[in-house]
């Protein structure tokens, strides 16, 4: 395991220049290049805003601001977005870099983390600029959005040991990856990202518990809506299947790696 | 110092009856097996000391790429150990992980990265590989505008930047044009001389009888034969020919090289002799002497078709000069059973000095490989002295007359 790790970081290079390539690629040959970087995001948090607070006046229960609902909304849509591009990308990176794995010998365990490192930088440039918003909007949090950081740690970790697993899994079950795709809508609609979780019926609700992207997302919404810290007590649960979610992954991998290159 | 060395290494694919098995395989608490193992390397040892150069030889699905793959690391050995000391750089396939949106540039960063260089390594060679690929003001267009010669001679300078200590090659000295195969080969050779191992994958017999102290011959995923690469390339020759028929032998000569024997017999090669113009035998030729290469034949089938061939040698086993009946327009066609027929190939030894053999073989049409009657290597050794003509040096003679002006 250690060596493992050891060789990620004689790899860091490589690493790090992917993660720039990747980036550099997705808007090469576009004459506003990494402008659209910006671009999107932008267009998404004006269209929730506008839409939302100022077209259908719609308001979050119990919170009087204009804004609450459209904040409400991108915080869960932008953590959303970094769980399923790790994840939706994880599961199909051994397949997608089959031909380098064939020819090229590299530690492996570097496709992770380029995905995973990726999908963050992607995150971050998006969540700067919606930070930039909440300044200028008057509803930056303060001191609390330091608790930002261990549950976005969290969030890596429970979709980056998910990824793992079902990366490994799809090599030798290609069903896995179909499932999977449409396993993560449903899943997107039973996480409380588009509407409040105290709209649904008390026995759902006990039923969402189980899902642990409720607490994960729940937590940013209520450090960014309400400026409230996180129910940490709500936290252990997706941090136990964060950290068995990871140690399965890393030793499905371990274990099939040499089997992963005569596979694919 | 870079060595190899295999031991018992073994290669086999699973292989299962249906889509669940897999499935039920991995979920069985007996944990009982449910595919057939499907062998394509069985049983190799070998060791490759520092500085030594050995050769892979074998027919197609001979198991000699998935040897390379797993001494590369990209694939991993089923049963046994490869281990390498040193740094191992593969020249498996030139190119590979090349973007074609990223200029030359940034695809040189990135595989030197994937090569396992720091940054800054790589910019120090940066300069060295933009010269040694050629490529000139390419180096900043995306690689999609490149000819796959000069992606080729990228890809090589990138992968032979530094010396490694071990380098594995598969086929990949066809690097662009004619120029360029010589300046990549030029560059194994010197890391050679500099102490690097090689591991040399090639059909091209010149490339490993040139730069190989030993080569391995692989058929159906087992070492058949090491030796002398010269030695070795004749087995190969033969299973080529003998691939449907009976297997091949080699026997020691009286000068203790090893000859290599094959055919199916149905033709069969008696006396084979090289005679002067006064029609006695001889082993020590003038240069430029007129001989001729007398060869009797005994048909043992009847045949609709018979050639005879031959090929001159060089103490390297490289080829210096070959052809055959039909070539030269006197195919015999139909001949019975029982028939004798002498063949006599005049020329003159128009030869370095030095020691030759010929290869003499009896087959069907025009080479060796549609039928084969009889194949023999090293059916005749003799010696090229210079006794009479102004001294020179290589394979040939080639008379020059010169003509100094002012």
């Amino acid at each position: 395991m250690a060596g493992m790790f050891r060789a990620l970081w004689t790899y860091r290079d490589f690493v790090l220049g992917s993660v720039k390539r990747e980036f550099q690629s997705k808007y090469r040959n576009s004459m506003l290049g990494a402008a659209w970087n910006l671009i999107n995001p932008l267009a998404m948090i004006v269209v929730y805003t506008v839409i939302f607070s100022q077209i259908m006046q719609t308001r979050l229960p119990g919170v009087d601001n204009s804004f609450a609902y459209s904040i409400y909304l991108c915080s869960g849509i932008l953590a959303w977005n970094l769980f399923s591009e790790v994840v939706s990308r994880s599961q199909s990176m051994f397949l997608d870099n089959a031909n380098m794995i064939k020819k090229l010998s590299f530690p492996r365990i570097c496709l992770p983390a380029i995905v995973t490192s990726s999908a963050l930088l992607n995150f971050l440039i998006v969540f700067g600029l919606f930070t930039v918003f909440l300044f200028m909007s008057g509803n930056f949090p303060g001191l609390v959005f330091a608790a930002l950081l261990p549950v976005l740690v969290l969030l890596v970790a429970f979709a980056a040991g998910l990824g793992l697993v079902l990366g490994v899994l799809n090599v030798f079950f290609r069903d896995v990856g179909q499932f999977f795709s449409i396993f993560i809508t449903f899943w997107f609609w039973l996480t409380p990202i588009v509407y409040p979780a105290s709209i649904l019926p008390e026995q759902v609700q006990e039923v969402l518990a189980f899902n642990p992207m409720s607490a994960i997302v729940a937590s940013l919404q209520g450090v960014l809506v309400r400026g409230t810290w996180p129910q940490w007590a709500d936290l252990v649960y997706p941090l136990v299947l964060s950290v068995l979610l990871c140690l399965a992954g890393l030793h499905l991998f371990r274990a099939r790696s040499a089997e992963i290159a005569d596979e694919i | 110092m870079g060595t190899i060395s295999v031991s018992n290494l073994g290669k086999a694919y699973k292989s299962y009856p249906t889509r669940w098995s897999r499935l039920l395989e991995w979920i069985d608490p007996r944990g009982r097996s449910r595919h057939e193992l499907h062998w394509v390397l069985k049983g190799l040892n070998f060791t490759v000391h520092p500085g030594e150069a050995v050769g892979i030889i074998g027919v197609n699905g001979a198991g000699k790429s998935t040897l390379l793959k797993m001494i590369a690391g990209t694939a991993k050995p089923t049963t046994g150990s490869v281990q390498t000391t040193g740094r191992v750089v593969a020249l498996l396939e030139l190119g590979m992980g090349f973007h074609p949106e990223f200029t030359g540039r940034q695809n040189v960063v990135m595989s030197g990265q994937l090569l396992g260089y720091s940054s800054a390594e790589i910019d120090a060679l940066m300069p060295a590989i933009e010269e040694f690929a050629e490529v000139g003001n390419y180096i900043d267009e995306p690689v999609r505008v490149y000819s796959s010669g000069m992606q080729m001679r990228l890809a090589f300078s990138v992968a032979t930047a530094t010396r490694p200590d071990v380098l594995i090659v598969d086929e990949a000295l066809s690097v662009g044009d004619a120029y360029f195969q010589h300046k990549s080969f030029d560059r194994i050779r010197t890391f050679r001389s500099e102490g690097t191992t090689l591991l040399l994958v090639s059909h091209d017999k010149q490339a490993i009888q040139a730069i190989c102290d030993r080569a391995i011959l692989l058929n159906a995923g087992q070492m058949e034969l090491q030796g002398v690469p010269e030695q070795v390339m004749d087995a190969y020759n033969a299973l080529l020919v003998q691939k449907e028929k009976s297997g091949f032998r080699q026997q020691e000569t009286v000068t203790g090289k090893v000859q290599t024997v094959s055919g199916t017999g149905e033709a069969a090669l008696d006396v084979i002799a090289l005679l002067n113009e006064s029609g006695e035998p001889v082993e020590i030729l003038q240069v430029g002497q007129p001989v001729t290469l007398s060869v009797s034949v005994d048909v043992k089938a009847d045949l609709p078709e018979l050639v005879m061939g031959y090929m001159i040698k060089d103490r390297l086993g490289q080829p210096v000069f070959g052809t055959n009946s039909h070539h030269l327009k006197q195919v015999l066609a139909d001949v019975k059973a029982g028939q004798r027929y002498v063949f006599r190939f005049s020329f003159d030894a128009n030869l370095g000095e030095g020691t030759y053999s010929i290869a003499v073989a009896l087959h069907a049409s025009e080479s060796h490989v549609a039928g084969n009657f009889e194949w023999r290597d090293l059916a005749l050794i003799f010696n090229v002295v210079n006794t009479c003509k102004p001294t020179f040096v290589g394979v040939n003679w080639l008379p020059a007359t010169l003509d100094i002006s002012q």
